[in-house]
């Protein structure tokens, strides 16, 4: 693992913009740590789940920009 | 007095369900009587869309755990209501059975309308409103050679989508001489086009149907009213919705476009409420009473109507009407008002829209774009009141922000005015400067 993706694992999150969010599910589909996205984006706004390694899976696809990658201290 | 009040909502979709939520949390002991005529658990309506085109399985679609299902303690009741009688507090049911509530919700949605030419109701002639018309969809889809499809909008496009997905000769008939003129400008229409006509989808401009004609009942093809003969086994229909009034019209409830509320979401029928597609909502800040077709927007009325029907009384805010789809396989964001001209593809709405779009303003437009990217921004004095972004996303979000919260743009004015080809720069850059919102920290 490169140093960028340590730093990243250690600071970052994925979070949704719930305005966007119409709960299809393809991020869940597409999660391979079998994390529920869309849950989480719709109860906490955001991928809170240990087991996340952000690859970026379910943010390139989902079809409505609803979710990004954040930095930690930037979420409350 | 200690009374248990008895709620009855009329629909399961995403508007039922977000009142349903709203009412558990503020009344703990309520009761709640969900009566609809879809059987299945609740899911969401636009991810049909990738159903169809075979990106989702189905075992994906439902948008809450069994246990959170068991948390909200509802009963559900399977059964189409087709009777009220709002002074004595009574819905009745297909077959005969009568419901007493305190408080009753309307969220029984939109329905496609058929195609207005002979021959639309043959066997092959479909639409997709639920889980059991995308099924039915697929199935047919799997077995078809050749498609027709007729309408406008995103649901127009999504079938064609599907059609694609399962190998089926697609023809795309427009009666107009663009793709979704009603919201769309000439160049965004274009990018829209181009991308179908690479996947392989014939585009027929100007072409409208005269009839669909069958054997034996069974579609076998679509005549057009220049004298073509397209022979297809399935012809795909997405003219246009309207809201299901039937109810409240049973029950003498006010309804124009849809069932008339205040920003309470109450209905002219006391303790009678309505959320969702079915409802034309009074917005104080515009003055008018709008439809819209909008997930988000029936998730916030369900919501509200919920805390209402419940005795916390809370007005409807309504937000700038967003969509983001995905169309050709681009996604754009359609935000705010945009703009009007006619659209013969059209009967009526369409899915995910609303009808604030359409609103006439004082406007100006900046555009540029760069290959298959597009941005229009529509101004009107000193805010931005709408904006269309196809392709890139990046600023789609910003500008979100900047027409939901009206921020003031006169700075940057001058500037997208002698630039307009850096519209995408400048707004981003003025968004990082001025926008105190952590989604500009995003990377
Ligand atoms: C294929 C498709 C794609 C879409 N894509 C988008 C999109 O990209 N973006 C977006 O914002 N929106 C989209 N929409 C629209 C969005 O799904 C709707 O705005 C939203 O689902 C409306 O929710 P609702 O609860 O008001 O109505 P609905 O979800 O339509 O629910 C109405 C319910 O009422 C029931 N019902 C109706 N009449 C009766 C009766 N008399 N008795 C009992 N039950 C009754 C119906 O069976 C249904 O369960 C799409 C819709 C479809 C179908
Ligand atoms: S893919 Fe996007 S829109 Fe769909 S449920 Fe996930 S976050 Fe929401
Ligand atoms: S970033 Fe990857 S691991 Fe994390 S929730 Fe998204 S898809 Fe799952």
């Amino acid at each position: 693992m490169d140093a960028e993706r340590v730093r990243l694992l250690a600071t970052g999150l994925v979070v949704a913009d719930p305005g966007r969010c119409v709960q299809c599910g393809i991020c869940s589909h597409n999660c391979p740590c079998g994390i529920d996205v869309r849950a989480f984006a719709r109860v906490a706004g955001a991928v809170t789940d240990a087991r996340c390694v952000l690859c970026g899976s379910c943010v390139a696809r989902c079809p409505r920009g609803t979710l990004s990658f954040t930095l930690l201290r930037q979420w409350t | 007095m200690d009374v248990t009040r008895r709620h009855v909502l009329v629909g399961s979709g995403v508007a039922a369900l977000a009142a349903a939520e709203s009412i558990r949390q503020a009344d703990s002991r309520a009761t709640i009587t969900m009566v609809s005529a879809e059987d299945v658990p609740f899911y969401s309506r636009p991810a049909l869309a990738y159903l169809l085109t075979n990106e989702l399985p189905e075992s994906q679609l439902s948008i809450r755990s069994e246990r959170e299902v068991a948390a909200l303690g509802i009963e559900r009741v399977t059964g189409l209501a087709e009777g009220l009688d709002a002074a004595a507090h009574e819905l009745a049911l297909s077959g005969g059975r009568r419901i007493s509530y305190d408080r009753l919700l309307i969220a029984t949605g939109a329905a496609s309308i058929q195609a207005d030419f002979p021959g639309a109701a043959l066997d092959g002639a479909v639409h997709v409103d639920g889980l059991s018309e995308a099924r039915d969809f697929v199935a047919r889809a799997r077995r078809a050679r050749a498609a027709v499809v007729v309408g406008g909008g995103s649901t127009a496009l999504e079938l064609v989508e599907a059609l694609q997905a399962c190998g089926v000769a697609t023809h795309y008939l427009m009666r107009g001489s663009r793709y979704w003129s009603k919201v769309f400008d000439a160049v965004e229409s274009a990018i829209i086009e181009a991308q179908l006509i690479e996947q392989g989808v014939q585009l027929h401009r100007g072409c409208t149907v005269r009839e669909a004609v069958g054997a034996k009942g069974v579609l076998t093809g679509v005549n057009t009213v220049d004298g073509r003969h397209i022979p297809c086994d399935l012809l795909a229909v997405a003219v246009g919705i309207r809201p299901r009034l039937e109810l409240a019209r049973a029950g003498g409830v006010a309804t124009e476009r849809g069932i008339l509320t205040n920003e309470y979401l109450e209905t002219s029928a006391a303790d009678v409420y309505a959320a969702g597609d079915v409802a034309q909502i009074y917005d104080p800040v515009t003055r008018m009473a709008q439809l819209d077709t909008l997930w988000a927007s029936a998730l916030a009325q369900g919501t509200t109507a919920g805390l209402n029907m419940s005795g916390v009384r809370v007005a409807h805010r309504k937000r700038a009407p967003m969509n983001v789809t995905r169309l050709g396989g681009i996604t754009v964001t359609i935000v705010g008002q945009v703009g009007a001209s006619e659209d013969p593809d059209l009967l009526t709405l369409t899915r995910g829209q609303s009808e604030r779009w359409m609103t006439d303003t004082d406007s100006w437009s900046v555009s540029g774009a760069r290959t298959g990217d597009r941005l229009r921004v529509i101004v009107s004095g000193r805010v931005i009141v709408g904006a269309v972004v196809v392709g890139d996303q990046r600023v789609s979000r910003p500008l979100a922000h900047l027409v939901g919260e009206a921020v003031d743009i006169s700075q940057l004015r001058p500037m997208l005015d002698a630039n307009p080809n850096d519209a995408m720069d400048l707004l981003l850059s003025f968004c990082d400067a001025h926008v105190s919102d952590r989604t500009a920290d995003h990377y």
